[in-house]
């Protein structure tokens, strides 16, 4: 029986069994930002403990940072001393770090695989649950806690436990207008949003092996709202093609012997599984959430659940009385009052193209408030490149500087009152982007535009050129 | 490095129902700008107590409660450790649940707040009881995997070597992960990324 690239992995960064049952893991990638690690460097100040391997591990600043004016020092003071700690700790401690003035800074998630710094085989760690989105490369990527980065800086490795691996095979040909974000979205329904606990996922199948690595890094982001801490895709030329050249990842003849190695850490054909679901892509259909957390969606043809039915996520009526919404009407006609393009989930280069052909010549709804962030700043240069700034700026969104911005509203960003959120982001809980009555709609780049457009929830397949 | 051993958690308990109770409802994103997790305590559930005024956390017959009952996947959702700090520092020692989310029981172990789990019918039961009577005292012990309630005891369900990092007081990993630390080098230098390709 074969090994699955979870297994190979692990294996090979074990360093030991731990009283504890647990395995101490080496990690090899070390991601860190300005929210959840302060507390952390205060730990090791306070034990007299340094950082083991400074060079594995990379700052840049995205949560707090305003997506419009950002000028130091912020008007925020809180968030202006939540990156001064972060300028302070990495200057301390020797750890590369892309500032706000960096044409490197962005959103954790996405500058790790845009700079190759993330790679298949790699075991990966940040401060944030959605470092699973680095699996998109073949990676075994963990979000942590506050305590864990204060490990992971002390002695480069962590305290886990074992985890489980459940295949989920998307097999077929996606619709037009059907996106990676709605294949996630299917799966987390269809799984629940603690399906995953337990697990690692690992997506295959004709569809996701056709996928670009934007759209794998999109559905690999939201294993977390499945429940699974951990989500990849086994590297295969797609990966290979997208990290040669990147400014970290080999070059020249140590690339191609990268590339052999890389080919070694996939799954095995013959691998063992604890789980495997199989998901048929032609059924997929665009998905909006209508509650409280990431499962309860339905595709865009269909009704609102009632209570009583469509249960399997529990708690509809609560989710219900929340979003204001009538269980057994259509979800389409919902009205909006803001549209966001962005977060670690949608704000890459593929994610603003998709959401720009739909904005291209159209007029976003008086009544709606939108705006684009991109991702980080080589995907903001890249669109302002080839003009989708002035194609969001015609169309009435706003362009900002890249940033997490409203997907959790710790930064300017925020919905006000109940406002509801046509959102890209990858959570709808309660309060999630900055009010605590605002409500959020979960969707793909491509329907967020057309709901901005059209002011409600609509089909985006009827809104093509 | 040791740290505090923990056995047994005695008190009042306090009731949150409901399954998948996210860490943002827990504590709210804006209480994470702070450099330091001072002061979360006070604002635990903070949005939930806003909206609905008989919240547990807003009903002063739960005050210095020690242990947290739950349902199903408490703690979902983002991993920010500010969540399980806040209940720590609002004065819980023990959450008591159907089951936890795993980022959520990873960052309560690190921080010494145990999590044990037991079945939907004892969990019921056991929040009828303290919303009955809220003065009811409970008594978990990891050692016996069980919690005295008055005249009954129910099991709890908790991961052996779990248990035993609170038992010995092995529960904040640091000291472990920086022994023999050779052995981590050892690792590094057999990983091709870093041994170079």
């Amino acid at each position: 029986m074969g090994k699955t690239l979870l297994k190979k992995v692990w294996d090979l960064h074990t360093v030991r069994q731990l009283s504890t049952g647990q395995a101490q893991l080496f990690i090899g990638l070390h991601l860190i930002h300005e929210v959840t690690t302060p507390q952390a460097f205060d730990m090791l100040r306070s034990r007299g403990i340094g950082v083991a391997f400074p060079d594995r591990t990379f700052g840049t600043t995205d949560h707090i940072i305003p997506t419009g004016d950002t000028s130091r020092p912020f008007q925020d003071p809180l968030a202006e001393a939540m990156l001064s700690a972060l300028e302070k700790n990495c200057a301390e401690f020797d750890i590369p770090f892309w500032n706000l003035d960096s044409d490197r800074q962005g959103i954790v998630h996405v500058i790790g695989p845009e700079l190759g710094l993330t790679q298949p085989g790699m075991t990966v760690a940040c401060g944030d649950s959605h470092t699973s989105t680095h699996g998109a490369l073949g990676a075994v990527a963990l979000g942590v806690g506050t305590s864990q980065v204060r490990d992971v800086l002390a002695s480069q490795s962590l305290a886990i436990d074992p985890l489980k691996v459940r295949r989920i095979a998307v097999n077929g040909e996606l619709g037009r207008g059907v996106f990676a974000k709605d294949v996630v979205l299917e799966i987390i329904h269809r799984l629940g949003v603690n399906g995953g606990v337990g697990y690692a996922y690992e997506y295959g199948g004709t569809a996701v092996e056709r996928m670009s690595i934007d759209e794998r890094l999109t559905i690999c982001n939201m294993s977390i709202e499945g429940g699974a801490r951990v989500g990849y895709v086994n590297p295969d030329q797609t990966t290979f093609e997208y990290l040669k050249g990147r400014q970290f990842a080999p070059a020249g003849d140590a690339f191609d012997r990268a590339v052999s190695w890389w080919r070694s850490i996939a799954s095995d054909t013959d691998a063992d599984y604890d789980d495997v679901v199989e998901i048929d892509a032609a059924a997929i259909e665009p998905r909006v959430t209508w509650g409280i957390n990431p499962g309860q969606s339905v595709a865009v043809s269909e009704c609102i659940p009632s209570i009583g039915g469509g249960a399997q996520n529990g708690g509809v009526s609560e989710a219900l009385a929340f979003m204001g919404l009538t269980g057994g009407e259509r979800i389409t006609g919902t009205k909006i009052d803001v549209a966001f393009v962005g977060s670690c989930t949608n704000s890459r280069l593929s994610d603003l193209r998709e959401a720009g052909r739909i904005a291209k010549g159209r007029s976003v709804a008086p009544h709606v408030t939108a705006l684009v962030v991109p991702g980080s700043r080589s995907v903001q240069f890249a669109a302002e490149e080839e003009g989708l700034d002035q194609v969001f700026r015609d169309a009435g969104f706003e362009w900002r500087n890249a940033g997490c911005s409203m997907c959790l509203a710790m930064n300017p960003d925020r919905l006000e009152g109940s406002q509801v959120c046509a959102s890209s982001s990858n959570r709808n809980f309660k309060g999630r982007q900055g009010s605590p009555t605002g409500r959020t709609l979960l969707m793909s780049p491509a329907m967020v535009a057309a709901a901005a457009v059209a002011g409600e929830v609509t089909d985006v397949r009827g809104h093509f050129a | 490095m040791s740290n505090r051993k923990i056995d047994r958690v005695e008190g009042t308990a306090i009731p949150v129902r409901g399954d998948n109770i996210d860490t943002d409802r827990i504590i709210p994103a804006r209480f994470l700008k702070a450099i330091t997790f001072d002061g979360l305590g006070e604002h635990v559930f903070e949005d939930d107590r806003i909206a609905f005024s008989g919240h547990p956390f807003s009903n002063p017959a739960y005050a210095g409660a020690r242990l947290l009952l739950v349902n199903e996947n408490f703690g979902s959702g983002s991993s920010r450790e500010h969540a399980p700090q806040a209940l720590k520092r609002w004065g819980i020692a023990a959450c008591v649940g159907e089951s936890f989310s795993e980022i959520f029981k990873g960052n309560a172990l690190a921080i010494g707040l145990v999590c044990v789990t037991t079945s939907n019918e004892v969990i019921d039961r056991l929040m009828d009881l303290v919303e009955t009577a809220p003065t009811s005292r409970l008594a978990l012990s990891l050692n016996h995997r069980s919690i005295d309630a008055g005249d009954s005891t129910v099991s709890v369900d908790v991961e052996a070597p779990v248990r035993d990092a609170f038992l010995s007081g092995t529960w904040d990993a640091t000291g472990l992960l920086l022994d023999d630390f050779d052995v981590v080098r050892g690792v590094a230098s057999r990983v091709p990324y870093i041994r170079g390709f």
